[in-house]
């Protein structure tokens, strides 16, 4: 069990002390009712919701985005203002990969997460210089804005401004045409994200990430206890960056055209948002935030096409002064006062 | 804490069972128009000029047409083209649209254009000016104009005028680089010689580098190309430089003296000589009664040519469902689109029934100080000016 | 495509035009700036929404001069103490509850708050650009030396020279510049020495708010003023505080002049490179001093 090297950066610890951390460290691992209920309505509402696969699909490509941007920002402690770069190269990456070589989903799919997961390894390094946060967000800035610049120049290869003409997806599977209601699109997304998922939750209940957890609460330690610090960064954000790249490709898949704005930098602004809204650090964070932000735009959106964005910021200010562990702690604090409990 | 999370967001996504609305009866009586806008964001301007020339037009001409009742629904997309293609299909799928409108930017109409095909529901582009569009789709329609359209003749104005040298200035993206290109390809074709084509970032605040070197390079005239809003910080600074006074005549796209901003601009707008295809101050009964109608709807606000092309789309709408007898087949709607013309506010106007695209005048114009406001006076006229990026002119 | 060289007529040095071009530009993106460094530097917080207070500023002025008729030089001040004045609200009342939360929390919130005054300017003032006529001794251009200089942009230079000098001064002279100095090399520390932290908080992001507020006055002649300018204006402020660094305000400045002056040098004589340029740079410097240009002293 590797989870002795933790426990024996110490004192000889007592046998009890290591079988209660690994039994704490294992129940990470197993699966707990509320996520099962979590993809259960999720695959539900593919049956339940027929006409709302559209804005279904897109809250997923945003959950997934979101996703990889927590595997940095939770569970690494590197915060980003670039991840749209990788979102971007996988959305062109994908829509050049259907004109030049096949419109075959899965291919796309895979060549844009590639893709991503190439940058976030070139670009990785930079993230590990001696730096503030602030620094780290503004270098991360700069590379996507440096990539959307380059996007706008290679007009040629990306269609530029006006967008990649001509993506064509073939039927998934040689089966599945993407649809006009979207249902295709939505099972695709769902599937995909669903795998990734499960993917990424082994990655960090495994002692990889746990030692990625060591090192976002404190690097000094995690680097004496033998952690070597740099490369265990460069892996996650390649692998962060991949999967942002899988929810680009996902993107440009599902709406057959990629433009600039895959690049803009509220794709960028916009995931973080969302991921702070739905919490950092546990993976579901990122679909939760999604899932509400999303829905809450398209509600207000509906009801204020020019002026949405006021109720928006106030539901998020109101979210925020409350404080997500109140928030989170109101369905509990709720089922304890009808119980009539004092349990703590 | 994370398993409240969970059960939240759980609670959350079967909510959105509840919270689903269902779909709208339909087809039947009420014939959809889905306009779909930029209401926010950087072009939200546009958004509001189209959604507002759209309402004038269905309150001036009522909601009724062939005995079928016109509903509108308008959509904010932000600008975004995943979100305008989404919410277009939506439109269609869920709301059982007969037409979409509106596109604000190229992108926007260049990633519903498929859409339009494959759910054979007419695409009326009321803003966009990118040639390519209207060969996207058979299905879109447009009533806005094209960046060439008004570009070529610009270009061939000024060498009538004798222009020997002309830089080129633009804005470093797709519509710029087509006026570009348009300008350098018409004015060389018409004698003329551009020695230097000059492009400047979308996100510039500055444009002191660029003018810096038409000073150096003292051409007879420069042509300028550059969204609307950033045209007033141009024009100051061209002004602030003195070229205004220096014999370098300033030549643009007239989205740079755009009306809903041209009052606000102040004596430095004096100095651009533009072409297009709409002025707030059209010498003609049909704009006159627009412009004060539209002022008295909206509070004051001048209409721009976003708001033209949103007036006319309608016209469009409406003209094509009068002549199909309220029949909302796309194929027939589109039929009954092609060949229309109609005296709209700007002038004269006509679909080309080969290319669908808008075919209409293109005036030059010098702004001047009128009652204490500025307007863009028309002095003269290129008359029914198809696009020459489809005729190959 | 052939290129200027600049090499033309006699008595222009526009390489010089072109310097002070991008000076005022530099002085200009420090105005604004200047906030943020500092309740980044002193309060550790991250404030997103610094570019709203700008807006404030730049409205208050646009709509003094354009609609009240007062002289723009006059506008200035009135731009500062409202922006001041909405800074303190705001940090009384909203940003004080989240001084002890996260960073990621902070920006939450803050971008809630520049949702909500983008929207506010929006339904208020309309979406379009608004613009102001400057007086005529702000116009057009004077040469001195041989060299073209555009009035505004001198007379930015001065205003902005003076705030820098000013604000120095206060810094160093005063017993404020000291107690604020102390609180934000070390805040506990301060505290024990009886200090009032709080006020100073208060006070500081009062004062760093109606900079913003007059740089986005200042700045309407040069960058535009529309709704959407909290949004485009934050990116370069971000790019000057952490080129600078948020220990001093000589960083920042420094890093406005060389960022103002690079970005219009740059366009000038490397065109091609356009919009890469300052990111380019920006990863440059980070690079090489992460910390920024002045770093803190520890």
């Amino acid at each position: 069990m590797t989870y002795t090297t933790l426990s024996s950066a110490g004192s000889a610890a007592a046998p009890e002390t290591e079988r209660r951390a690994s039994r704490d460290l294992m129940r990470r691992v197993r699966w707990k009712p509320a996520e099962i209920v979590f993809w259960l309505v999720a695959a539900a509402s593919f049956f339940l919701l027929p006409d709302r696969h559209l804005l279904l699909s897109e809250i997923v490509i945003l959950g997934l985005f979101a996703l990889s941007l927590d595997l940095i920002i939770g569970y690494a402690g590197v915060v980003s203002l670039g991840h749209g770069a990788f979102f971007g190269l996988g959305a062109y990456a994908a829509g050049l990969t259907s004109i030049h070589l096949t419109g075959e989903p899965l291919t796309g799919l895979a060549i844009g997460g590639l893709a991503a997961g190439l940058l976030g390894l070139l670009t990785g390094p930079l993230l590990l210089l001696r730096a503030s946060d602030l620094t780290r967000l503004m270098v991360t800035l700069g590379i996507a804005m440096l990539l959307l610049e380059a996007a706008n120049r290679a007009a040629w290869l990306t269609g530029g401004a006006d967008g990649l003409q001509g993506v064509m997806i073939d039927p998934l599977f040689g089966r599945f045409e993407f649809d006009l209601f979207g249902t295709t699109a939505y099972a695709y997304c769902l599937v995909v994200t669903f795998v990734t998922f499960l993917i990424a939750r082994r990655v960090v209940s495994s002692p990889y990430g746990l030692s990625l957890r060591a090192i976002r609460d404190n690097p000094l330690r995690a680097r004496s206890m033998g952690i070597p610090v740099g490369p265990r960064i460069l892996g996650i954000y390649a692998f962060s960056a991949l999967i942002a790249g899988l929810a680009g490709a996902l993107l440009t898949q599902t709406t057959m055209f990629v433009s600039l704005d895959v690049l803009a930098f509220h794709r960028s602004a916009d995931v973080l948002l969302v991921l702070v809204l739905g919490g950092v650090g546990y993976l579901y964070g990122g679909l939760v935030g999604a899932l509400v932000f999303k829905l809450l735009q398209d509600w207000f959106s509906a009801i204020t096409p020019e002026y949405w964005m006021f109720w928006m910021g106030l539901v998020l200010l109101v979210v925020v002064l409350i404080g997500r562990d109140r928030i989170d702690a109101a369905p509990r604090t709720l089922l304890r006062r009808i119980r009539g409990e004092g349990r703590a | 804490m994370q398993r409240r999370s969970l059960l939240l967001g759980a609670v959350l996504a079967a909510s959105t069972a509840l919270a689903g609305m269902p779909a709208l009866a339909a087809g039947g009586e009420p014939f959809k128009v889905g306009l779909i806008l930029p209401m926010t964001g950087a072009f939200a301007s546009t958004g509001r000029q189209i959604e507002a020339a759209a309402k004038l037009y269905i309150a001036q001409h009522g909601d009724e047409v062939a005995g079928r009742k016109i509903e509108l629904i308008v959509k904010d997309d932000a600008g975004v083209a995943d979100t305008t293609k989404r919410v277009a299909q939506e439109l269609i799928v869920r709301d059982k649209v007969g037409v979409i409108a509106g596109f604000g930017l190229t992108p926007l109409a260049m990633a519903t254009a498929p859409l339009a095909t494959r759910a054979k529901v007419p695409a009326v582009v009321m803003a966009a000016a990118t040639s390519s569009i209207t060969e996207a789709s058979p299905y879109v329609v447009r009533t806005s104009y094209t960046t060439p359209q008004v570009t070529s003749k610009i270009a061939e104005w000024a060498a009538q005028q004798g222009i020997k040298r002309a830089i080129t200035v633009v804005s470093d993206y797709g519509p710029g680089i087509d006026a570009e290109k348009t300008f350098v390809a018409s004015f060389g074709a018409a004698g003329g010689e551009v020695p230097q084509t000059l492009r400047v970032p979308l996100q510039n605040p500055d444009f002191s580098p660029f003018l810096q070197k038409v000073v150096d390079a003292k051409p007879d005239a420069i042509f300028v190309f550059v969204p609307s809003g950033v045209g007033a910080q141009f024009m100051k600074q061209f002004v602030e430089r003195g070229l205004d006074k220096s014999g370098v005549k300033l030549l643009a796209d007239g989205g740079i003296t755009d009306d809903d901003i041209l009052n606000g601009m102040g004596d430095p707008a004096l100095a651009a000589i533009t072409g297009f295809h709409y002025s707030a101050a059209h010498d003609s009964d049909a704009n006159r009664a627009f412009v004060e109608a539209f002022q008295k709807a909206n509070a004051g606000m001048r209409p721009n040519f976003m708001a033209v092309g949103g007036y006319d789309g309608m016209h469009a709408i409406y003209a094509a469902l009068e002549k199909t007898g309220g029949d909302s087949d796309g194929d027939k709607l589109i039929g009954a689109m092609k060949g229309l013309s109609w005296e709209s506010p700007r002038g004269p106007v006509s679909l080309d029934p080969e290319t669908r695209d808008i075919v209409q005048n293109v005036y030059l114009r010098r702004v001047e100080r009128r009652d204490d406001q500025l307007w863009n006076v028309e002095f003269e006229t290129f008359e029914a000016v198809k696009d020459p990026g489809k005729t190959g002119s | 495509m052939l290129r200027g060289t600049g090499d033309c007529m006699p008595g222009n040095a526009p390489m010089l035009t072109i310097l002070i071009d991008g000076i005022a530009y530099g002085m200009l993106l420090f105005v604004m700036a200047s906030g943020l460094a500092v309740t980044l530097g002193l309060m550790n917080f991250v404030n997103l929404a610094h570019g709203a207070f700008a807006m404030i500023g730049g409205y208050v002025t646009a709509l003094a001069v354009n609609r009240l008729g007062v002289p723009f030089v006059l506008t200035l001040p009135l731009a500062f103490l409202v922006s001041a004045l909405v800074g303190v609200l705001a940090e009384r009342t909203l940003y004080a509850r989240l001084y002890r939360r996260s960073h990621l929390d902070q920006v939450l919130f803050s971008i809630a708050l520049v949702f909500m005054a983008v929207a506010a300017a929006d339904w208020s003032l309309g979406s379009s650009q608004m613009l102001i006529t400057l007086p005529g001794w702000l116009q057009g251009r004077f040469e001195v030396a041989g060299v073209d200089i555009g009035r505004y942009r001198a007379f930015l230079i001065v205003v902005c020279a003076a705030l820098v000098v000013g604000l120095q001064l206060v810094l160093t002279r005063t017993a404020f510049g000291a107690r604020l100095r102390a609180a934000v090399d070390d805040q506990r520390a301060a505290r024990g020495l009886g200090i009032n932290v709080g006020g100073i908080f208060a006070a500081t992001f009062a004062v760093g708010s109606g900079l913003a507020g007059l740089g986005g006055a200042l700045g309407i002649e040069i960058m535009g003023l529309d709704p959407t300018f909290p949004l485009k204006i934050m990116v370069y402020v971000l790019i000057v505080v952490t080129i600078g660094g948020t220990a001093t305000l000589t960083g920042p400045f420094l890093a406005a002049l060389i960022i103002g002056t690079a970005d219009v040098a740059g366009k000038y004589y490397i065109p091609e490179l356009g919009a890469f340029l300052i990111y380019l740079l920006m990863i440059a410097l980070l690079i090489l001093r992460p910390q920024g240009l002045i770093a803190p002293a520890r």
